[in-house]
């Protein structure tokens, strides 16, 4: 509980600043279009204009809440909520392409790991090129496999999923061999002397303790996914998803629907993160671990 | 065909002598350490090559390797130019003032726990979301060229090496700051002998984690919009035109610039923290 009043007082502060900065950022807006009627702004209707533009330079918190409703919610509402006007829909064919890319990503991040831990060969020539393909910005070639694989005639979901997976791919294939490497020498040991399996050593004992570890990865793994999924939804112009409203908000200028896109997004990222961090303590309170 | 069957033949011959350095006498040693991993890659290039010739795959899906160099070589003025306009002007510029910027927001909330206790869940949140949303916002303050690129940079960077710092600062025992206090060091001096010295681990894993951050931001930043250069507008262009050469091109920059960026910071972190356990072997 002694968490929550910083917590408050940092993100009140946040947003003093995001309307003192609105109305910094609007103000020549407006008073242009004073000044072409001919009137002129007393201070307060300054304020209140920067606070209530169509296509504001920077948004206030509040228009952004209220485009979000109205996306969202306000859809529901109306009984449309899976209309191309709604945020709901947009942020499905997102999160479709991001689950996809995540599960596909993950689970193979896990089997390359076990491979690593189980084969020298496979550790000494793979390990390294994993751990380098972590200083490479690899969504350069997010563009290249939409492009490539539209040209043979796949679309939609399936690009967008590669581009999650391969970026959800190598944390996890990190991580992976990290915690399944984490048991000590004392406790193989201990297994040794129980006369345990290769595999038996893996479910009992290498499985359960890199769990934690499994669980960070997965955490940055899914960030990666959803990054993945928003710009793989960039280059060709797409017209559905929560990248493809960024990109058609940049184009015409709407600028409270980029936001309105960048907060679902962001909801979204803290949603998937947040279930993850449940099922993780869920998880490990139940293994003893935590 | 005759591609085909070579690029399997070398594919087993090249694991089985993987697999034998692996498992003689030698495998512990360094040499086989870098050995092993630079056979696998170029097994890759070679695999690659080959089944391109092989089965024919059109250039515009998957060029060779062979064309991808001779791009390399004979473009190397374009892609010096979009070298310097993303990574120089671009990531660098953003990349210095956004870990600065942390860095020096960081060691003034040092003295203020409510802060901290604050800033530390909100900077941890925000380091988890797609920031990379914000580009298009800040391309459209900040205008096409390199400025919004190092705008998105900066926001990208700042939060990670924010946390870090946070946290680095935090990383000493009672036992030694009050062994300061019975120096009687001031709060400056504990700063600077004591804990910025401690938190320098910590401050270079997010100087770390900031080098992918910076080139990522500045790279997906020029999807956004930019002048006509620049390696994301490179690669966005070129993928139009299905000028893959140039676009895989782009990306071998892109990864050397990527790796030798790390690399740095690597070298200079092992030089600053000598002491630490981690840079004893």
């Amino acid at each position: 509980m002694n968490k929550l009043l910083p917590i408050l007082t940092v993100v009140v502060a946040i947003m003093v600043v995001w309307y003192a900065a609105a109305v910094g950022m609007n103000k020549k807006w407006a008073l242009d279009q004073a000044e072409r009627a001919g009137i002129s702004l007393s201070t307060g209707a300054l304020i209140s204009d920067t606070w209530s533009q169509d296509r504001p330079r920077l948004p206030a918190p509040h228009q952004v809440v209220a485009e979000l409703w109205k996306s969202t919610g306000g859809m529901v509402i109306k009984g449309k909520p899976f209309s191309k006007r709604s945020l709901i829909f947009h942020g499905w064919i997102t999160l479709s392409a991001t689950l996809a890319g995540f599960v596909i990503g993950t689970s193979a991040g896990i089997l390359l790991a076990v491979g690593i831990v189980h084969n020298k060969a496979m550790d000494m020539s793979v390990m390294p090129w994993a751990i380098a393909s972590q200083t490479i910005p690899i969504l350069a070639i997010a563009p290249m496999i939409i492009v490539v694989l539209n040209s043979i005639g796949v679309q939609g979901l399936i690009p967008k999923a590669i581009i999650s997976a391969y970026l959800s791919f190598f944390p996890v294939v990190v991580g992976m061999v990290k915690g399944l490497r984490s048991p000590d020498h004392m406790q193989l040991d201990l297994l040794r002397t129980y006369n345990a399996s290769g595999s038996e050593t893996f479910w009992k004992l290498r499985l359960p303790s890199s769990m934690p570890y499994l669980f960070t990865s997965l955490k940055i793994g899914m960030a990666a996914s959803l990054v993945g999924a928003i710009v793989g939804e960039l280059p060709t112009g797409a017209i559905r998803g929560l990248g493809a409203r960024m990109l058609t908000g940049s184009y015409y200028g709407q600028t409270i629907q980029i936001w309105s896109a960048l907060f679902a997004a962001a909801i979204l990222a803290a949603t998937l993160v947040g279930i993850i961090s449940l099922i993780e303590r869920r998880m490990l309170k139940r293994m003893g671990a935590a | 065909m005759g591609w085909v069957v070579f690029a399997v033949a070398f594919w087993l011959a090249t694991w089985f002598l993987n697999a034998w350095i692996a498992r003689g006498p030698h495998a512990q040693t360094r040499a086989a350490g870098l050995l092993v991993p630079v056979i696998f890659g170029v097994t890759v290039i070679v695999v690659w090559e080959a089944l391109v010739r092989g089965l024919n795959v059109p250039g515009v899906i998957l060029p060779p390797p062979s064309a991808i160099w001779v791009k390399l070589v004979s473009a190397t003025d374009i892609l010096w130019e979009d070298f310097v306009q993303t990574f120089v002007k671009g990531a660098l510029s953003g990349y210095i003032i956004g870990c600065g910027a942390a860095f020096v927001t960081a060691v003034l909330i040092d003295r203020s726990p409510f802060l901290q206790r604050g800033l530390l869940p909100v900077g941890n949140f925000v380091a988890a979301l797609p920031i990379i949303g914000t580009a298009p916002i800040l391309v459209m303050w900040f205008g096409f060229d390199w400025q919004s690129k190092s705008a998105v940079v900066v926001v990208m960077v700042f939060f990670p090496m924010l946390v870090n710092t946070v946290q680095g600062l935090a990383d000493t025992t009672t036992m030694q700051r009050d062994l300061m206090h019975t120096y009687s060091a001031s709060y400056a001096q504990a700063l600077v002998k004591l804990r910025l010295p401690a938190a320098m681990p910590a401050i270079f894993n997010g100087l770390k984690i900031a080098t992918t951050l910076a080139l990522i931001g500045a790279i997906v930043a020029e999807f956004f919009g930019s002048p006509i250069k620049g390696m994301g507008f490179r690669i966005s262009t070129e993928v139009g035109r299905l000028g893959l050469d140039m676009v895989w091109a782009e990306i071998t920059v892109a990864a050397l610039a990527g790796s030798a960026f790390y690399g740095i910071v690597a070298m200079i972190e092992k030089g600053v923290t000598f002491w630490h356990p981690s840079q004893r072997s």
